[in-house]
């Protein structure tokens, strides 16, 4: 790779051993990628030096502490470096257990203990305690052209494709090496041409509602996979919260990184204008057929109606999402055969405290939670065996990941089943 | 581990080194891209995404090649994680480069090689003895298994 003087400097130690360690990681990474340069970046995302209790105990003979692990895991390190106050704006994206409601979650006294110091150590390098899988509704909104570099796939896809950011998506080494050197490898989304469009998708069924915007996201990642694909046709009323989903949805169910809609994201105000000239890849339609099959290869895991678990807020919910739960929950009560679980940031969950949504949700029996979600802290109520999601990337992961069946339907189809204990969904 | 085979191998792909070093040892092959965290259980080294064709399949100690990497930014940790429990694979090929997989390569540490001159897809199949030479950038190809 092509180095300019200070990332030489860098490397060589100028300032101080962690850098050091983090430049030669990311030209490690950079030389992988084939990339020919770094781009400056004051905007990162990652989950730097948290881990479970194993991790540090795995690193024992290192100390077995925060710093063994950043050195360690994050940044690759043979060797053991004490890690500065980090500069460059970073943020730590979501974590492994709500903060007051980890018992709920199945967490031990020890984990959370674990928890609490990870959390003073990221707050004691200088970094952002975001704890969510949406910066971007809880602090941190990069705008059009910024070099980013961060993690979460799905925050990853909004950041490209509805605010024109131009980041990879990262991983948890290579953010935490970018929090130190405020460099990442320039290649792919960093590049004009790399966000060019590659296949063309003509929606013909109609998509309007937010659960119509995931079913299109999880075809879409299923048709092209890890290319950006320009989607044009019977796509409105487009909004966050439904771009939320659907890039979520396509991330999950092929690697889509980036995508372009017709007339509504910036680098796309014509079809012609996303794929910088013509269309030289594949041409998918999603008609009534394919909105179907969608639908039911994501029901594919489902087969006893009788729900236990109900998980909305993946990715983590907005405002406006938990104001409309609320609406949908009031008056009502979580059946004493399942559980409503909602999952948003400490910076929603702030404003719904604020605007009484978190009162409607608690009051009928559901738990508002922050900062993970049952993915990825692998936690669900006791004796979870069926679930219900609003959300295609949930749907997608979470029954792998625990061995239990999975429903996939509207908000108000889960809200019913939390609240009935039955899944009565459908396709209409 | 390595061994030195003692006949020519049945075929030679060149491609460009991610992550430099050479390795020998039985191919585990997929046409699906693999996703890592979600995908992948690290403590058993086993694939375990619903749907995938080698669903409850381990790549411990095999060679494995795929087309690429998807799904979560998680991928690079939860492979990294796999060198932690001794459940890595022991080199990798791939065809698509992002950066899921060159991050994960590069942490695991393992000799990997892309950009192909022909889609190794087309001519390894499981089961093969794959030896790669992550620095020449060759892979040697011996087909059925291990050459006697």
């Amino acid at each position: 790779m092509r180095l300019s003087d200070d990332e030489k400097a860098m490397r060589d130690g100028a300032q101080g051993p962690a850098v050091a360690k983090a430049m030669d990681l990311l030209i490690r990474y950079g030389e992988a990628l084939g990339a020919e340069d770094f781009v400056y970046t004051d905007n990162i995302a990652g989950v730097p030096g948290s881990s479970p209790k194993w991790v540090k105990e795995y690193y024992a003979a290192d100390g077995g502490d925060y710093r063994a692990v950043f050195s360690r895991f994050d940044l690759d390190s043979d060797e053991v470096v004490d890690v500065p106050r980090i500069n460059g704006f970073s943020c730590h994206l979501q974590g492994g257990m709500d903060p007051e409601l980890w018992r709920e979650q199945g967490m031990t006294e020890e984990a959370f203990a674990n928890f609490q110091a990870d959390e003073r150590e990221v707050a004691g390098h200088g970094i952002q305690v975001l704890k969510t899988c949406t910066p971007y509704l809880a602090g941190n909104v990069p705008v059009m052209g910024e070099h980013c570099a961060w993690m979460e796939s799905s925050a990853v896809v909004f950041c490209n494709s509805v605010i024109g950011g131009r980041t990879n998506c990262e991983g948890r080494e290579s953010t935490s090496a970018a929090m130190l050197a405020k460099r990442i490898p320039n290649w792919g989304f960093h590049t004009d041409d790399f966000r060019k469009g590659q296949h063309l998708i003509e929606v013909e069924a109609a998509v309007d509602s937010i659960f119509e915007w995931g079913l299109l996201g999880y075809f879409t990642g299923s048709a092209v996979e890890d290319a950006i694909p320009v989607l044009d046709g019977a796509i409105s009323d487009a909004a966050l919260i439904k771009h939320k989903h659907f890039g979520a949805a396509a991330a999950s169910s092929g690697g889509v990184e980036m995508y372009h809609m017709a007339g509504i994201t910036p680098e796309a105000p014509t079809v012609e204008a996303a794929f910088g000239g013509a269309n030289r890849g594949q041409r998918f339609t999603y008609g009534a057929n394919e909105r179907r099959e969608t639908y039911e290869r994501l029901n594919s895991v489902g087969e006893s109606r009788d729900v236990d678990y109900v998980m909305l807020g993946c990715p983590h919910y907005s405002a406006d999402q938990l104001a409309e739960a609320a609406r949908m929950l009031e008056g009502r009560k979580v059946h004493e055969n399942s559980d409503l679980w909602i999952f948003t940031s400490r910076a929603v969950k702030a404003t719904a405290e604020a605007s009484g949504s978190a009162d409607i949700i608690r009051n009928a029996g559901a738990k508002l939670m922050t900062d993970t979600c049952s993915a990825i802290s692998q936690a669900v109520p006791p004796g979870t065996r069926v679930a219900a999601f609003d959300s295609a990337k949930q749907t997608h992961y979470l029954p792998a990941i625990m061995g239990i069946e999975g429903w996939f339907g509207t908000t108000q189809e889960c809200i019913d089943a939390a609240c009935t204990s039955r899944w009565n969904g459908r396709l209409s | 581990m390595a061994t030195v085979a003692s006949r020519a191998p049945d075929l030679l792909i060149r491609g460009r080194k991610v992550v430099g070093g050479t390795t020998e040892g039985e191919a585990l092959v997929t046409r699906q891209t693999i996703s890592g965290w979600g995908g992948v259980n690290p403590m058993k080294g086993e694939i375990i995404e619903t749907r995938h064709e080698l669903r409850g399949q381990s790549f411990a100690g095999k060679i494995l090649v795929f087309p690429g990497a998807k799904g979560s930014s998680g991928w690079s940790a939860m492979f990294h994680t796999t060198r932690l429990t001794g459940q890595a694979p022991i080199g990798l090929l791939y065809n698509i480069t992002t950066t899921k997989a060159a991050l994960g390569a590069v942490v695991m540490r393992v000799p990997t090689l892309t950009d192909f001159d022909s889609d190794p897809l087309d001519q390894i199949e499981a089961g093969d003895w794959v030896r790669i030479d992550a620095d020449q950038g060759i892979v040697s190809v011996w087909k059925g298994g291990r050459p006697q």
